[in-house]
């Protein structure tokens, strides 16, 4: 069984200055993997500065771990070179944040669709190349005689976050990194992106990495989640688990503070201790200065223990429990 | 007219009484507010025939679509709308102040001081190179000219008091804050001199879960403290559920509802309200997506008859020829559908 996309023990550390001090680890020796043969949905969840966008351009390639290796399909991305750097440009999309941005207002829709086509040598005709457009627009639910031809600002925020996914299902790919793709974009139209995110996985066998600070669509299109803080894992497993009872103090508070649609579900009475913008102590658990149940012994970083097959949360209230290696932490991921 | 603006108006005895313990006479009075902007492409109107009031202590949720002109009517209640829009007619009562007759420096005066507006993305409006205190300062001297210096820094400290930040932030620049510092400092500045009326423009869009509700919990808190009326404008109605007391649901420029946050959730009047409130997210429907089919009309060419025809679910063929009149139905919610025609009737003959 081959791996697709697999971390080792991956660190990120920015620096700043020439003396190289007060370094900032956006990510912590992180191991992570996805299989190739069981499409999933995995959510990376976190507030900002958790090292989500720095995990999502780390599997893009766009930025070189500080620590550890990086292997698509086995081999690391840094030595890929020829036509397998080009399956792997091919097979690893992105849709980003901000579906204003992403667009050159120059061009129509078309050239955003064909320039993948051209350049990965997809079509050997014309009218190849429209076929395949026509294809990829539809299985997102757009009608192409809709985007075909027109440009960017003639189309609402929700079509074209719908196109950037089409370009992306355009180049078949295995892994689908989806950095905030709703957060932009009306609350009505949140719905139709995600269910076309999610058949995707389901009719395509895209696997999908939903990075995201909203729990309540992460609960909704993924199967597993792992949640970030500063750059190391607090929890990890079963969405469902996760959400429903999360087991670290850092997870309950993002869950407590979830604003849900539901009158009688209100936000929980704990008070919020505000982040400290300071430096705190590497060696220490990230959350202990915003913990309100942080212990003595917090000042040793915590182990992933593991609460059941399909959870583990890094923190000392459950060292009763066997800790897991964190580089085992893939398989308490259901698939 | 004479029937629709009698419908307009707001009767006295509307049903918050269990929310808002004291009621006193309203804060805030808007009536038949129109905003048209004049493009190359034609006429496009924003804010159409839009009325509501609102009671000191009340939080008010604003919510709609992009383009619905819900930011417009923030704009125009402040009379900051920018040619080519311009304010056609209506009336913005703010206790007994009629902003819309004010003179240019009257009005100057009563932003911040009446009314206050807390822009979208306002925490990026901060001067960086200027102290967050001076900036407060200035909005101070701008209003109070009278006021001497150990009164004015008073008023700042008080105010990051009251939004839980350090006094030594009027030290401070912005680039030293986190976002959602940087939005509270906003809140602060928004209410330096105790306006009667808040517009919070989605002040928490950019900010994460943790952080959102620490500053949705800080404008809850400081509203309690002066007193005012609060309008919360924005499409996410998980955190209008959190926060506010009524809904007004605005739709190509026309408020469709307006009813309480809870009859908007467990039994939404219009369609449209209806739509919105089965495509959210729940704990209990894991999996299943319900979008609202269709694309929000553009303002130029908007429907004939009701504008959400071309997607509404029980579209009858009243609703392509006639615009549907805002309806006080019995329980004192308004609602602009042709469903409840008959209701309406039938209360009034009653």
């Amino acid at each position: 069984m081959t791996n697709l996309l697999e971390l080792r023990n991956v660190s990120k550390v920015y620096t700043r200055g020439l003396t190289h001090s007060n370094p900032t680890i956006a990510l912590r020796e992180t191991s992570l993997t996805l299989k190739d043969d069981e499409p999933t949905i995995l959510t990376v969840a976190g507030e900002s500065g958790s090292g989500k966008t720095t995990l999502a351009m780390l599997l893009l390639g766009f930025i070189d771990p500080t620590m550890g290796e990086i292997l698509y399909k086995g081999r690391n991305i840094r030595s890929l070179t020829g036509s397998e750097r080009m399956a792997y440009r091919r097979e690893v999309q992105a849709v980003f944040q901000d579906p204003f941005a992403v667009f050159n207002p120059f061009y129509t829709v078309d050239h955003l669709l064909t320039v993948p086509i051209r350049r990965f040598k997809l079509a050997k005709s014309k009218a190849e190349a429209r076929d395949r457009m026509e294809e990829a627009l539809t299985a997102v639910g757009l009608r192409p005689e809709d985007v075909l031809g027109r440009f960017p600002h003639q189309l609402s925020g929700g079509q074209r976050q719908r196109i950037n996914v089409a370009r992306a299902l355009l180049l078949r790919p295995r892994l689908l990194i989806a950095d905030e793709p709703v957060s932009m974009v009306d609350a009505s139209l949140r719905a139709n992106i995600l269910e076309t995110l999610r058949n995707l996985q389901r009719d395509y066998g895209v696997s999908i990495i939903y990075i995201t600070h909203d729990l309540t669509t992460a609960y909704h299109i993924a199967k597993s989640i792992v949640v970030l803080y500063r750059g190391g894992v607090m929890e990890a497993g079963d969405v469902d688990s996760v959400i429903k009872s999360p087991q670290h103090p850092y997870t309950q508070l993002l869950v407590d503070s979830i604003p849900w649609p539901n009158l009688d579900q209100r936000w929980g009475e704990h008070a919020i201790i505000a982040r400290e913008s300071g430096l705190h102590d590497p060696g220490a658990c990230p959350f202990m200065p915003r913990c309100p149940k942080a212990m003595d012994i917090c000042r040793n970083r915590p182990p992933l223990f593991q609460i059941t097959p399909h959870q583990a949360a890094a923190c000392y209230l459950h060292d009763k429990l066997p800790s897991v290696d964190a580089e085992r932490l893939s398989e308490l991921l259901p698939a | 007219m004479q029937h629709m603006t009698a419908n307009m108006i707001e009767p006295k005895q509307s049903d918050t009484n269990a929310i808002v313990p004291a009621i006193s006479e309203p804060v805030l009075r808007v009536r038949n507010l129109e905003v048209t902007y004049y493009t190359d492409l034609g006429r496009a109107k924003a804010l159409d025939d839009v009325s509501f009031t609102l009671e000191a202590g009340q939080k008010l949720g604003m919510v709609g679509e992009s383009g619905s002109g819900k930011s417009t009517l923030a704009l125009a209640m402040m009379r900051m709308i920018k040619p080519p829009g311009r304010i056609e007619g209506g009336s913005v009562f703010v206790g007994d102040t009629e902003l819309m007759g004010l003179s240019e420096a009257g009005m100057r005066n009563a932003r911040l001081n009446k009314i206050a507006y807390i822009p979208q993305g306002a925490m990026n409006s901060l001067n960086p190179v200027i102290r967050i205190g001076a900036q407060m300062v200035d909005a101070i001297k701008a209003h109070l000219p009278g006021e001497s210096r150990a009164a004015i820094n008073d008023r700042c400290v008080h105010a990051l008091r009251s939004v839980d930040l350090d006094p030594g932030v009027f030290h401070m620049y912005a680039h030293e804050l986190s976002g959602g510092m940087k939005q509270r400092v906003c809140i602060a500045i928004g209410i330096l001199l105790e306006p009667g009326v808040i517009i919070a423009d989605e002040p928490t869009s950019a900010l994460d879960v943790v952080t959102q509700r620490q500053v949705m919990e800080t404008i809850d808190r400081v509203q309690d403290q002066i007193g005012a009326a609060v309008i919360l404008i924005g499409h996410d109605m998980g955190l209008m559920a959190q926060f506010v007391d009524k809904v007004a649901v605005m739709y190509a420029g026309r408020l469709v509802e307006v009813s309480t946050v809870r009859e908007i959730f467990t039994d939404p009047k219009h369609p449209y309200a209806r739509a919105l409130i089965s495509s959210l997210p729940n704990l209990d429907n894991k999996g299943v997506f319900q979008g609202i089919p269709g694309l929000a009309p553009s303002l130029l060419r908007i429907p004939g008859g009701c504008a959400f025809n071309p997607r509404c679910p029980n579209v009858m063929d009243v609703c392509k020829a006639v615009r549907p009149d805002v309806l006080t139905l019995e329980d004192g919610r308004r609602v602009a559908c042709h469903l409840f025609d008959a209701e309406a009737a039938h209360d009034q003959s009653a």
